[in-house]
């Protein structure tokens, strides 16, 4: 989509980068009043912890996290590794700025933050507002529903653990129709693309998420 | 909103999520899913394979000063953004097109008026009026077209498309949408290449009217 093949990023081969454990603080969001005893993600305390705490250890942690992975994935669309830094840190501020909109019942962490990561990249690079759909009202209760939250959580396990069957190629071809390199017309005459194996996932997280967007309240 | 029962296609959905559909387009499917609880799940079921894509790639270093003029910015104040809330039939995603005003309509014959909303090079998108019965002048189009009722119904040689429902014609399907009788039909209409409009409007006024 955004043409730079003579910039690539080059330094993607050198060792990621593990989350530092900035400090001892802990990000401890309510995980006392968690009634399943299932544990949350990681990723997902985290951000509960910036969203209901404002904790800016569990931001670093965050920030530890995605920030590396967010350049990998806006290096490949050919920006230099200076413009794609900028656009990691708007993604991570807007992160942080809107952290009061995460809902982990409807979104996972990556996944809200991949569609952050699209909007600002689109806002910023064709200096245009990408048009975006309402916005639904946060749920009325500020308590998440845990067993939601868990269900959602596994998932997006299972999804991912059906990431890892596809075959290389075949992996190939979904990284490039999710991370924007293929269009709409290249997505529909791609018959390698396994929309099978993982549509049977993803119609399950759509029942799931289906479930979730029953009844909830627009503005 | 109930009763809606044609919706974005999967490949149209993967593309928005990816950031790689064109403005036009785009605005077609945020209006949609803003109206859609059908699509809006699938669109979060799109994302969050995308989320679990970005989840494993493999880590690319940030230089080290990137974390630390992150920090310094979080404190700083937020300019506060202004956003244009659904009114009528439109929802916000057009409001947001819209200025936040009413349409200002430009006619286009035979009662029939329009409002181009965006125009560039990757194409257009449009609001479309037409009265109660009245055809839409026939056209054919070189890529693809994107129509989604707000108001009222048109019916071709497809099916019935009421509020919410969204059109999805490609390549040489050339079709006659009539509006229903009754209130006007209005439409978010978006295309990728110019219409050639075969009735009322010459190809070469086309530049003209930005069709
Ligand atoms: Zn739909």
């Amino acid at each position: 989509m955004f043409e730079a093949p003579d910039a690539l990023c080059d330094d993607s081969l050198e060792a990621p980068v593990a989350p530092a454990r900035v400090s001892e603080g802990t990000s401890s969001c309510r995980e006392s009043d968690r009634v399943t005893g299932e544990a949350y993600s990681e990723t997902t305390v985290w951000m509960l912890a910036v969203r209901d705490q404002r904790d800016k250890v569990a931001f670093g942690r965050l920030f530890d996290h995605f920030a590396p992975r967010l350049k990998g994935v806006i290096c490949r669309s050919g920006l230099p590794p200076a413009q794609a830094e900028d656009i990691v840190q708007d993604v991570m501020l807007t992160v942080w700025r809107k952290a009061h909109m995460f809902d982990p019942g409807r979104a996972q962490v990556s996944a809200w933050i991949y569609q952050i990561a699209r909007n600002r990249q689109i806002d910023i690079l064709r200096k245009e507002k990408r048009p975006v759909p309402e916005e639904l009202k946060p749920v009325e209760d500020t308590e998440d529903d845990a067993s939601q939250v868990v269900a959602l959580e596994q998932e997006t396990q299972a999804l991912r653990a059906a990431l890892k069957t596809l075959k290389p190629a075949q992996r190939d071809m979904v990284e490039r129709a999710y991370l924007g390199e293929l269009t709409h017309a290249e997505i529909k005459a791609e018959t390698g693309l396994p929309l099978g194996t993982i549509k049977s996932r993803i119609r399950l997280g759509l029942e799931k998420l289906r479930h979730e967007l029953k009844g909830t309240e627009r503005k | 909103m109930t009763g809606i029962t044609h919706h974005i296609p999967d490949e149209l959905l993967i593309a928005y999520a990816a950031g790689n559909l064109t403005k036009a387009f785009s605005l077609v499917v945020a209006a949609h899913v803003s109206m859609c609880d059908e699509c809006r799940a699938r669109l979060g079921a799109h994302e969050a394979l995308g989320g679990a894509l970005l989840d494993d790639m493999p880590a690319t270093e940030v230089s080290s000063g990137l974390k630390g003029r992150l920090f310094d910015a979080l404190d700083d104040p937020v300019a506060i953004e202004q956003r244009h809330d659904r009114a009528g039939i439109f929802p916000a995603p057009v409001m947001e097109a819209l200025g936040g005003l009413p349409p200002k309509w430009k006619p286009l014959g035979l009662g029939v008026r329009q409002m181009i909303l965006d125009h560039d090079r990757s194409g257009s998108v449009r609001l479309l009026y037409i009265p109660g019965g009245q055809g839409v002048p026939d056209h054919g189009h070189n890529g693809l077209e994107l129509t989604m009722v707000l108001q009222g119904a048109f019916r071709d040689e497809t099916g019935r498309f009421g509020v919410g429902d969204v059109e999805v014609a490609d390549g040489d399907l050339e079709h006659e949408p009539i509006a229903e009788d009754g209130p006007a039909c209005i439409c978010l209409a978006a295309t990728d290449a110019s219409l050639r409009f075969r009735s009322f409007v010459p190809r070469l006024l086309q530049p003209i009217f930005r069709i």
